[in-house]
């Protein structure tokens, strides 16, 4: 079991108007699921992507992560474990603009303690994206697509043991974001786990389950048959 | 080290991907700076050119003023006021060697603004009087002819010697030497109004060399003529305004200062030291006013200078406050792939310090470039002005450059640290 989560409440204080977002979620996730979290804006499933990822931490109840209890973790102990566990690909890439491909994947390395091959790893990421050819483009010189593989890349490079993907191909053409999701479906078949969000059924159906939720809680959570499965055919940009 | 090291390269790299803004923020730090350098370098060239023109005298020179005057102030005679305690006698005193014996040269000294003429030219100039001990106490170099001599002084003899400026005034064509030049009797001259001679003939016997401006004083404007005309006939009065006096050694200025007092005290009939009226004083004392003078501007401007770089740093303050709303998405980003409260604080203190710091070089090229040119200006002008840089000035203009980005960079750092990353991710 990797992930765990017992009876979470997240509720946000708008200045005494108290808005609960998230209501008593139960969700265990093994090694190397692929799951993909649904549901209309304003559901909550980024809130709760954003619990899991480490990003927010929950009103009340427990997280376990890896068999640990993260309640009582202090900012620098769940800094740590967003460099070293835990990958994010969001939906603007957020690449560090006038920044070099390279240093944008660099990135997450240089606030890890482990100090050894930094350049080889930055690469072996990057290639891992088909990306080695454009190391030291600026990331505003290359496509959309390109960028959220960087993106990928960048959440790669710590070699975490989960990817968190917010609406990953949301502002993407078709055929960049059928890429983007080719490249997950690998690295879950390379037994990473990964958590994606968003509100695209054909998105979600590369997933192996899906957890629909609705107004703060889960309302639905079931397997994917592998007939129904979206199986990515790798197409280049 | 080396993450380090990458940090202070991105963060170059990202502030020079904005040249102009970050060239502006750091204004205020520069001009700061190059105030401080430029302050302390022309406090020490001034200082250094007064000193030197002083030292240049001797430093067994021995002044007496009439009228009494604090130790550290300027003698009243300074303020134009004039006394009339000193006299031929007080001279005569002095010059006694049972009673000042180290004393080896005494020369009294008038001056006054006179109006000489030759033929039809006519130049406003000083005239100082004084006597055959001038070449004794002064350095005296002649472009042509000679000084007065103690003999000609003592005599009377109408001749005059003329500063360069003065003798092209009134010879351009040359051939000054045994010429007759006339000087009016100033208007103030209390005997005049009774005497029906307008003016006195000299004759050319000397031109000094040009020696350029010493003391803010330019000294190619004058003429010298023997004490005892300038005093009885064209000032018509029977005080001293000044007497210098050259004393054999520099290690016996002290006993003969106390000589000195003791005898003008005793030809004065003072018993009591409060009521002495005039000021005996050596170079030590003059060299100690100027730099009391001197090192209080210092103070002054060095704090003007402060208050700009305090203004430097609340600009600088300013800015980093708007770049850190402006990177707010980055600031989520970095939190989000693992950067602590504390990487997002130095990141941002760094920045502030990269700026001041490169503000603070800047400032102090500027500022001894400044100085430099400044320096080549007072030189052009004739002072004798030393361009000094103090490594403490430019040492203590780095080390205060990098303290106000710690100090103004501290707050807008701690704000950016602070961020809460889902709130700064979803930043628009």
């Amino acid at each position: 079991m990797l992930i765990e989560l017992k009876n979470i409440i997240k509720n946000y204080d708008n200045g005494g108007v108290i808005t609960r977002v998230l209501q008593n979620i139960n969700l265990e996730v093994d090694k190397g699921e692929f799951i993909a979290i649904m549901g209309p804006s304003g559901s909550g499933k980024s809130t709760l992507m954003h619990t899991i990822g480490f990003l927010d931490r929950p009103t009340s109840g427990d997280y376990f992560f890896d068999g640990e209890n993260t309640k009582d973790f202090t900012d620098d102990e769940l800094a740590k474990i967003r460099n070293e566990q835990v990958g994010f690909v969001f939906q603007s890439f957020n690449l560090l603009p006038r920044t070099t491909v390279f240093d944008n994947v660099m990135l997450p390395l240089l606030y890890s303690e482990n100090k050894e091959g930094h350049d080889r790893r930055v690469k072996d990421a990057l290639e891992s994206v088909d990306l080695g050819e454009r190391m030291s483009f600026m990331s505003n010189q290359i496509s959309g697509g390109q960028k959220q593989r960087v993106a990928i890349a960048r959440a790669l490079v710590c070699d975490p043991k989960v990817i968190f993907a917010d609406e990953p191909t949301g502002n993407l053409d078709s055929k960049s974001g059928g890429t983007v999701m080719h490249i997950l479906d690998e690295l879950n078949k390379e037994g990473r786990t990964i958590i994606l969000v968003t509100h695209d059924i054909n998105v979600a159906r590369h997933a192996k389950r899906i957890v629909a939720i609705r107004d703060g809680e889960i309302v639905k959570d079931e397997k994917v048959a592998e007939s129904e499965r979206m199986h990515s055919k790798r197409s280049e940009d | 080290m080396r993450n380090f090291l990458s940090e202070i390269k991105t963060t170059i790299k990202n502030l020079l991907s904005r040249k102009g803004r970050s060239f502006l923020t750091i204004l205020g730090i520069i001009i700061g700076v190059a105030g401080v350098i430029i302050i302390i370098s022309l406090g020490a060239g001034a200082q250094s050119l007064v000193l030197g023109q002083i030292t240049k005298l001797g430093t067994n020179m021995i002044g007496i003023l009439p009228g009494k005057s604090n130790e550290n102030g300027p003698p009243a005679a300074v303020f134009g006021v004039q006394i009339k305690t000193l006299s031929d006698r007080d001279v005569e005193a002095i010059k006694d060697k049972s009673k000042v014996p180290y004393a080896i040269a005494v020369a009294s000294f008038v001056s006054s603004n006179i109006t000489i003429t030759s033929g039809r030219e006519s130049v406003d100039t000083t005239f100082t009087a004084t006597d055959g001990d001038y070449t004794k106490v002064q350095n005296v170099e002649m472009e042509k002819g000679d000084f007065f001599t103690e003999e000609q002084s003592d005599a009377g003899s109408n001749v005059i010697v003329l500063g360069y400026d003065v003798a092209t005034g009134l010879f351009p064509n040359g051939n000054e030497l045994g010429q007759v030049v006339k000087i009016q009797i100033p208007n103030n001259n209390p005997t005049s109004l009774t005497s029906d001679v307008g003016s006195i003939p000299f004759r050319v016997i000397g031109i000094q060399k040009k020696m350029g401006t010493v003391g803010f004083q330019n000294q190619d404007d004058q003429v010298f003529i023997p004490f005892s005309i300038g005093q009885r006939q064209l000032l018509g009065i029977d005080y001293i305004q000044f007497i210098r006096i050259k004393v054999d050694d520099a290690v016996n200025v002290k006993i003969t200062i106390d000589d000195i007092t003791r005898v003008l005290r005793e030809q004065h009939h003072i018993t009591n030291p409060i009521d002495d009226d005039f000021s005996v004083r050596d170079l030590a004392d003059a060299i100690k006013v100027l730099t009391n003078i001197t090192g209080t501007l210092s103070i002054f401007l060095s704090l003007m200078a402060g208050i700009s770089l305090i203004v430097g740093g609340i600009g600088i303050m300013n800015i980093m406050l708007v770049t850190v709303s402006e990177r707010t998405r980055e600031i989520g980003l970095r939190k989000a792939i693992g950067a602590t409260r504390k990487n997002i604080r130095n990141q941002f203190l760094l920045e502030s310090i990269v700026l001041t710091f490169s503000g603070g070089i800047i400032g102090i090229i500027v500022g001894i470039l400044i100085s430099y040119l400044i320096a080549l200006g007072a030189r052009f002008a004739g002072y004798d002005w030393a361009f000094v840089i103090s490594p403490m000035a430019v040492i203590l203009a780095v080390a205060v450059s990098i303290l106000t980005g710690v100090v103004f960079g501290l707050y807008p750092a701690i704000k950016a640290a602070k961020l809460d990353p889902i709130v700064a991710l979803r930043y628009e």
